[in-house]
Order: structure tokens, then C-alpha cells, then sequence
């Protein structure tokens, strides 16, 4: 396999949903832009971080990848093809190829089915195994995601959070997947058992070769397992750069002020920590302000430059991209 | 200092139709005037019910306060009758919870929910409990608050809205402000808001805090002193230096070492700790962390062991010294 290899191509994505008033005849009056022209790649066997506030776009993002939403504009390429030209039975056999892990393990078991049944479903549903070798190849994937394999008979109520997500992670390898959107898949949990569902995917990832989408709005977690981030900020990528640069070398304001807002567990440092406190809240993603997106709530904004033109998304060197008019 | 509040011997029960829930398992602690003592724990583990007992806020049934004492100012909170603890809550301990989304009520305006605890507590008629939630709207730093009081819960982002509980919580200038993760439901950007606010709404005032969280990042800019709990007890206690310095329950360091850190290289692997949290209705004899921790003996599985000093006014439960050979 080549190094660097891109497995996944985004180009000018856009997904707006639309907003409509009247019953009868809805009138559409408008479009909540959630995804508003992002562009990135993501090279195999690699981890994307991308992060953001609740309501930037980021899960929609993922979904749209995986056309779970049908995208408004944009490509999807995946290994050169484009899924979003691809319906019916052609886009069926790419789905086999990506799966996706959600955030809320007691929301996205059905608590009818048994382990053996969720885990088993998508290996039914595109014809890969049936029968005998089914269950043990389900067996084998609890065993894999450190489940006893004697579990297959239980139902999602018996087991705790972690242990649930376990199985979530278990379903998503069924198929033997390329790549893996995570959307937020320890938000849900507790401290301590945030940890070994890292742990987990760490390992899976270098035991089958998996690329990942990491969403997540936990800075410190995209750190660690992140090779690149993305911030996302109202349907923009503002930054995106290695974690490296990203962390010692922010550029973009919002990127520096959400740095600054994660708390660090050390009282030290906390003591010693200069925080940029932003004001305001996230505006509408239905009613976005004009020219950057983030002017409104910006510290260091050029008036009659930032609040009317939007900065275009540049790359700066080393890898680092950016969309804002104060750098470069 | 003097003290504000002391907790003695606390234990809270819930009856349940699958056995008796040891919530809380007579865990004892002070709180001194103007201090913010944060409480650290995951979920179940009996942070938040702990000082719901305190409050009296238990459902009963089925929970029950099987014991302890509560005395906050002279007076004992846990025998107090219902017109007594009324005359308290709200007035000179206050609380804001979780989600506030759902702690407002939606059908009342700003004004309306902020104004009630005035007129109550304090006896004021509409117009002057109109004029002071406007300045307390202001005082939590809202923008154009005279303009927002006649505005509906909905009408405020979830950030503002837990601004708006804060201003109720200190509507009748508490000495005690019991916050119940306040900070959980929100982005980093809002959590960092809300945490300087009650940074210095704390100086301003000189009330003290008790900020219930499970996340040891946000309290080691806030707190004075930390209680660590697991499982219903109180596993470890200390300044909040020592508490990230030196941490002395393998627990407390089992927490540390699971999470990533942003300030901190990367390191290959998280240490995470193994095994699930005890079930509160059958709950092992011994020390209740043992069948996780990586430290256990075997006298940790047949005694549980008590909160011992280890340094000044620092107290650990734990039958092993982590920092090198036995106790």
C-alpha cells in the first residue's frame, strides 16, 4: 500500500437543510446551513480529528460523507469514486467500506435485538455470511473488541455504557471496513472508562489498518489520538493542520480561544494560564453573519474587512491551513 | 477561618424494589466560610445525592437519609423540620443544577422565576423584586437585561440560560452556593465563561462553593480543597495541590493518568482503569475500588479501610501507600 494515499477527498461539501413555513403547501423560506463548503482529504491509516462546538456541523459532516444525508453540492470521493454521483446498488456495495460508531451507545442499540443479531446485521444484510459461520464470525468480533464471546445471546439492557460501545465498535467492524466515522464515541461515557474505548480504537486501527474521522469536542482526546485536526466553526473549517502545529502553533483566533478554554488538571498551570474568554454565544447557522463567521465574537477583527468578505481557506506551509485575514 | 458547614457521618439509602441502593455511606467533611471545595466522582458515585441530602431534596420514598448531621450555622440541616430547611434552601444555601435546559421552567418569564425567591425570602412586593433581578441579571453580566427580563427560557442559549439560574441562585445573597455540574451541558468556550463568572462572583460576594463535577480539569482552576468520591464514599480529601500533586488513592491516580491531557506530550497508550464501578445494591465487601485497582492486597478485600491523615489536611482511604511500601 502506498504511503500517503488519499482514501478520502472532500471537495465544497455543502449540506443545508431547508426551513419551511405553511402545512399544506410548505413554502421554503430559508436553509439552515449546517455544512457550508468544506474541503479536506484524509490519507489512509490516518486519524482526521474534527472538532468544534455543539452545532458547528460537525456530525452532519460525517453523515453527509457517508451519505447518510444526501449532500446539497459537493463531492465525496472515496478510493476516486464519487459517492455522491453513486445511488442503489453501486453506493450499497461502497457502504460496506465505511461504517460509522455513534456517540450515544444506549441510543443506537436496538434493545429487541440481541448481541448476536446487531452485531450480526450488517454481515446479513450485505450477503457476506449467513448461518453457523455468521455466529462465529460475530463471536469472534466480541472477542476481538474485548467482549466475552459468550455474550452474543444477551440483549444491549445487560450491559453497562462502555461495554455497550464495545459493541457499537464490534457492529462497525463487522463488515471489514476502509474507514470509520467516529462521532463523538466516549462523549457518553464515564471518566474512567473513556480511556479504554481509546485504547480500543488505537488498537483496532493498527490491527486492521482502519482510517478514521474522529469527531469529537473534547480537545484534549482529539490531541491524543489525532494526526491531523480539523476545527470546524458554523459550517466552516477555519483551521486545519497537523496536531502538532495545531496545538503549539494555533492560528486562528477562535482555535486560540477554544485552546485556552479547555481546563487542564493541574492547578499550577491553571494558576498560571492566560484565558481568552470569548463573548457571546454561536449565531444561527440559519442566519449566518456575513463575511467571517466568527467576526461577531472575534478579538482581534478588522472592521470593514472581517464583517464583509469571507476569508478564504489558504495554506500557510507546513501543512497548515487556514481562513482568516490576520494570518499570512 | 470558621467553619460554615460540617458534614458528619451522611448516609442516604435508596429502598428499591432489587435491594437497598447504598447511595451515600456516611461520608463526613467541612466547609469553611468562602471556600469553594470541589466534589469529583463518576457517575453513581454519590456526589450529587450527597448534597441533595443536605438540602433534604431526597425523594422519599424511595431514598431515605438514614443518618448524619448537617450543621451549617449552629443548626442541624438533617433535623430540621420542613418549614425550617424551606426558610434555608434558597435563602441562605442555593443551587443550580445540571441542565438548564430543564431547570427553568417554560412557561414563566425570566422575571417571574427570578423574582419568586425574593418575594418569598426575602418579602419584597413585584416592582421592587423586578428592579433587583434586573441588577442581578446584570450582575451575572446578560446584555441588556431590563430589556431580556420579560423574555421566556426559550428565548435564551443554554449558556445564558445557566447565567439566569446563577442569578436566582444568588438572588438572596446565599452563603452557600451548591453547584451541580454546572458547566457539564455546555461547550468549553460557554464552561469557560461560567467558571470566570463564578470566580468572581465568589470574590464579590465572599460565599462559598460547593461544585459538584467529574471532570478534574475544570476544578483545578476553582477549587480550594477536593473531595474525591467512589461508590458512595469519600476516597480521598485534600488541598487541591495536593490533589494533582500528590495524589495518594490509586483511584484519584487512576483518574488522572486515563485522560489526555492538551498541555501534555503524547503519550502512546492511556492507563486505564479496568473493570466497571461497583454495583451500589450488592457492593463487595472491602474496600469498594479494590476489584479495580491495581495496587489491591489482600487485606483490601476484607476490610474497607477508613480516611486516614497523610499530611496536613490531607485524608485518604486506602490500606496501601502508592508512593512506595505498606503503611
Amino acid at each position: 500500500m502506498p504511503e500517503n494515499e488519499i482514501l478520502l477527498e472532500v471537495k465544497e461539501l455543502k449540506m443545508w437543510f431547508p426551513i419551511t413555513q405553511g402545512i399544506v403547501f410548505q413554502r421554503h423560506i430559508g436553509d439552515i446551513k449546517a455544512v457550508d463548503g468544506l474541503s479536506f482529504f484524509i490519507r489512509r491509516g490516518e486519524t482526521l480529528g474534527l472538532v468544534g462546538e455543539s452545532g458547528c456541523g460537525k456530525s452532519t459532516t460525517g453523515r453527509a460523507i457517508l451519505q447518510l444525508y444526501r449532500p446539497t453540492a459537493g463531492d465525496v470521493y472515496f478510493e476516486g469514486q464519487n459517492l455522491c454521483k453513486l445511488k442503489g446498488e453501486p453506493l450499497r456495495r461502497m457502504r460496506r467500506k465505511m461504517q460509522m460508531i455513534f456517540q450515544d451507545p444506549y441510543a443506537s442499540l436496538n434493545p429487541r435485538m440481541t448481541v448476536g443479531d446487531i452485531v450480526g446485521e450488517p454481515l446479513e444484510v450485505h450477503n457476506i455470511l449467513k448461518g453457523k459461520s455468521l455466529r462465529e464470525r460475530v463471536m469472534d468480533l466480541l472477542e476481538v473488541v474485548g467482549l466475552n464471546r459468550y455474550f452474543i445471546n444477551r440483549y444491549p439492557h445487560e450491559f453497562s455504557g462502555g461495554q455497550r460501545q464495545r459493541i457499537g465498535v464490534a457492529r462497525a467492524l463487522a463488515v471489514q471496513p476502509d474507514f470509520i466515522v467516529c462521532d463523538e464515541p466516549i462523549s457518553a461515557l464515564d471518566v474512567s472508562i473513556q480511556a479504554q474505548i481509546i485504547n480500543l480504537l488505537e488498537e483496532l486501527q493498527a490491527k486492521f489498518h482502519l482510517t478514521y474521522l474522529f469527531i469529537a469536542h473534547d480537545l484534549s482526546v482529539v490531541r491524543h489520538i489525532s494526526d491531523r485536526v480539523a476545527v470546524m466553526y458554523l459550517g466552516k473549517i477555519v483551521e486545519l493542520t497537523t496536531r502538532k502545529e495545531l496545538y503549539e502553533n494555533p492560528l486562528h483566533p477562535y482555535t486560540q480561544a477554544l485552546l485556552s478554554a479547555v481546563p487542564i488538571p493541574d492547578p499550577a498551570v491553571e494558576a498560571k494560564r492566560k484565558r481568552i474568554i470569548l463573548t457571546g454565544d454561536v449565531p444561527s447557522p440559519a442566519n449566518p453573519p456575513k463575511g467571517c463567521h466568527f467576526h461577531t465574537r472575534c478579538g482581534v477583527k478588522i472592521a470593514g474587512t472581517c464583517d464583509v468578505t469571507e476569508p478564504e481557506f489558504k495554506d500557510v506551509g507546513r501543512e497548515h491551513w487556514v481562513a482568516c485575514y490576520r494570518v499570512g | 477561618m470558621s467553619t460554615l458547614l460540617q458534614v458528619k457521618g451522611l448516609k442516604t439509602q435508596f429502598f428499591t424494589q432489587d435491594g437497598v441502593v447504598n447511595a451515600v455511606n456516611s461520608i463526613s467533611f467541612d466547609l469553611n466560610e468562602g471556600e469553594t471545595l470541589g466534589i469529583v466522582g463518576e457517575s453513581g458515585c454519590g456526589k450529587s445525592v450527597s448534597v441533595l441530602s443536605l438540602m433534604r431534596l431526597i425523594p422519599t420514598p424511595p431514598g431515605r437519609i438514614v443518618g448524619g448531621e448537617g450543621w451549617f450555622q449552629g443548626r442541624d440541616l438533617l433535623s430540621m423540620d420542613d418549614e425550617e430547611i424551606r426558610s434555608v434552601r434558597g435563602n441562605k444555601i442555593a443551587m443550580i443544577f445540571q441542565d438548564p435546559m430543564t431547570s427553568l421552567n417554560p412557561v414563566l418569564t425570566i422575571n417571574q422565576q427570578v423574582s419568586e425567591a425574593l418575594e418569598l425570602h426575602l418579602g419584597m412586593d413585584k416592582k421592587q423584586a423586578r428592579k433587583r433581578s434586573i441588577e442581578l441579571l446584570e450582575l451575572v453580566r446578560i446584555p441588556a437585561a431590563a430589556d431580556r427580563i420579560d423574555d421566556y427560557p426559550h428565548q435564551f442559549s443554554g449558556g445564558m440560560r445557566q447565567r439566569v439560574m446563577i442569578a436566582m441562585g444568588l438572588s438572596c445573597n446565599p452563603q452557600l452556593l451548591i453547584a451541580d455540574e454546572p458547566t457539564t451541558a455546555l461547550d468549553v468556550t460557554i464552561q469557560a465563561q461560567i467558571t470566570d463568572l463564578v470566580k468572581h462572583l465568589k470574590e464579590e460576594i465572599g460565599m462559598a462553593v460547593i461544585w459538584i463535577t467529574h471532570d478534574l480539569g475544570v476544578i483545578a482552576g476553582l477549587a480550594d480543597r477536593v473531595n474525591v468520591m467512589y461508590a458512595g464514599y469519600i476516597t480521598e480529601s485534600a488541598d487541591v495541590k495536593d490533589i494533582y500533586v500528590d495524589p495518594r488513592h490509586p483511584y484519584t491516580l487512576g483518574l488522572l493518568h486515563s485522560i489526555p491531557r492538551l498541555d501534555a506530550e503524547r503519550k502512546e497508550k492511556l492507563t486505564p482503569i479496568e473493570g466497571l464501578p461497583p454495583d451500589l445494591i450488592d457492593m463487595p465487601p472491602g474496600c469498594p475500588f479494590a476489584p479495580r485497582c491495581r495496587y489491591a492486597i489482600d487485606r483490601c478485600l476484607e476490610e474497607n479501610p477508613t480516611l486516614e491523615s497523610v499530611g496536613r489536611g490531607h485524608t485518604v482511604a486506602c490500606w496501601v501507600d502508592v508512593t512506595g511500601g505498606k503503611r
